[in-house]
């Protein structure tokens, strides 16, 4: 087995999408499904770090650029949580997942795939949408401009806003602002504190690690994996 | 579950170190006079904004933009006072 990390892609709408792996060889593969937006960035070597535990323990997982995230030549303007949620299950396949994990923003879009399901810390679109909101608003406060909630939600009705550095089409603000996790077969959900000790690096304005919360989702994630599915 | 008064202010120091990542031990020692806003450097207003949602989400209260200003963040006392004024809504 190899701790170093491997490069695959999979296709989606015309785009080959960048997908990070370890353990390519392993019976179990987990398809990680990142958490959204400004979120991905700040949880991103906590996750990497987890997923070079799971490798040592001989599990193999695969952490996936989203169509208009991270290294995706895709727009992101035309992304919608309801085109991820078909990426998520298509990849999957493409990628001989055996096991679906996700985080925070990733559970809204992770239940197409009939497959056991691991979440930790879900959220509500709406929550995500709301935070990003403030974020435009208080940048534009410090840059002198006034702008309301109100105003923006009304301006996403007919074309891209751009949201804490991304630009959201109406599609994807309309399902944000309503879309929660959806319950499905085979899931198991951790809060963090209580099932997995470590901090919330997704709220945290500078990205950070914690290299404790690294090893007890990976050995968490082994134990469930190991349980079901594969 | 209704969060009751005194859990108010435990709640807004788990904020504190959860969302801003200020060391635990500098939170526990903070009392109502404790500045905040333009003291602690983490707090920009950029963090002011998942600050807020975490709020909302946390003590379950819904916070009008409108409502916010400078003064509400200005101290330990303040920030707190405003999440209790905001449960009995």
């Amino acid at each position: 087995m190899s701790l170093r990390p491997e490069f695959r892609t999979y296709h989606f709408a015309g785009h080959d999408e960048h997908v990070l792996c370890f353990g390519t060889a392993s019976n179990r593969q987990l398809l990680i499904v990142p958490p959204l937006f400004d979120e991905m960035n700040r949880c991103r070597r906590m996750l990497v770090q987890a997923m070079r535990e799971l490798a040592g323990r001989d599990v193999g997982c695969m952490l996936l650029d989203l169509p208009g995230c991270n290294e995706s030549h895709a727009a992101l303007e035309v992304q919608s949580l309801s085109t991820w949620r078909a990426v998520v299950a298509d990849a999957g396949e493409q990628l001989g997942a055996t096991h679906i994990v996700s985080l925070r923003g990733g559970t809204l879009i992770d239940a197409g795939t009939g497959l056991p399901l691991w979440r930790l810390a879900p959220v509500k679109g709406a929550s995500l949408l709301k935070t990003m909101i403030r974020t435009r608003i208080a940048g534009d406060k410090e840059a002198g401009r006034s702008t309301s909630e109100t105003e923006l939600l009304a301006a996403a009705q007919s074309g891209p806003i751009e949201l804490a550095g991304n630009r959201l089409g109406p599609a994807m603000v309309a399902e944000l602002a309503s879309t929660e996790p959806q319950d499905t077969a085979q899931l198991v959900v951790r809060a963090l504190g209580q099932d997995i000790s470590g901090s919330p690096l997704w709220l945290r304005a500078e990205p950070q690690d914690d290299a404790a919360m690294s090893a007890a989702v990976a050995a968490d994630l082994d134990q469930w994996s190991a349980s079901c599915g594969g | 579950m209704p969060f009751v008064p005194d859990s108010v202010e435990t709640t807004i120091r788990e904020l504190l170190v959860d969302v801003l990542g200020v060391a635990p031990a500098t939170v526990a020692a903070m009392t109502d006079d404790t500045p905040l806003f333009g003291a602690l450097p983490e707090l920009d207003s950029m963090a002011v904004a998942g600050l807020l949602t975490e709020m909302e989400d946390r003590l379950e209260i819904m916070i009008d933009d409108d409502d916010i200003d400078g003064d509400l963040f200005e101290s330990f006392g303040s920030l707190v006072a405003f999440a209790k004024a905001k449960i009995k809504e």
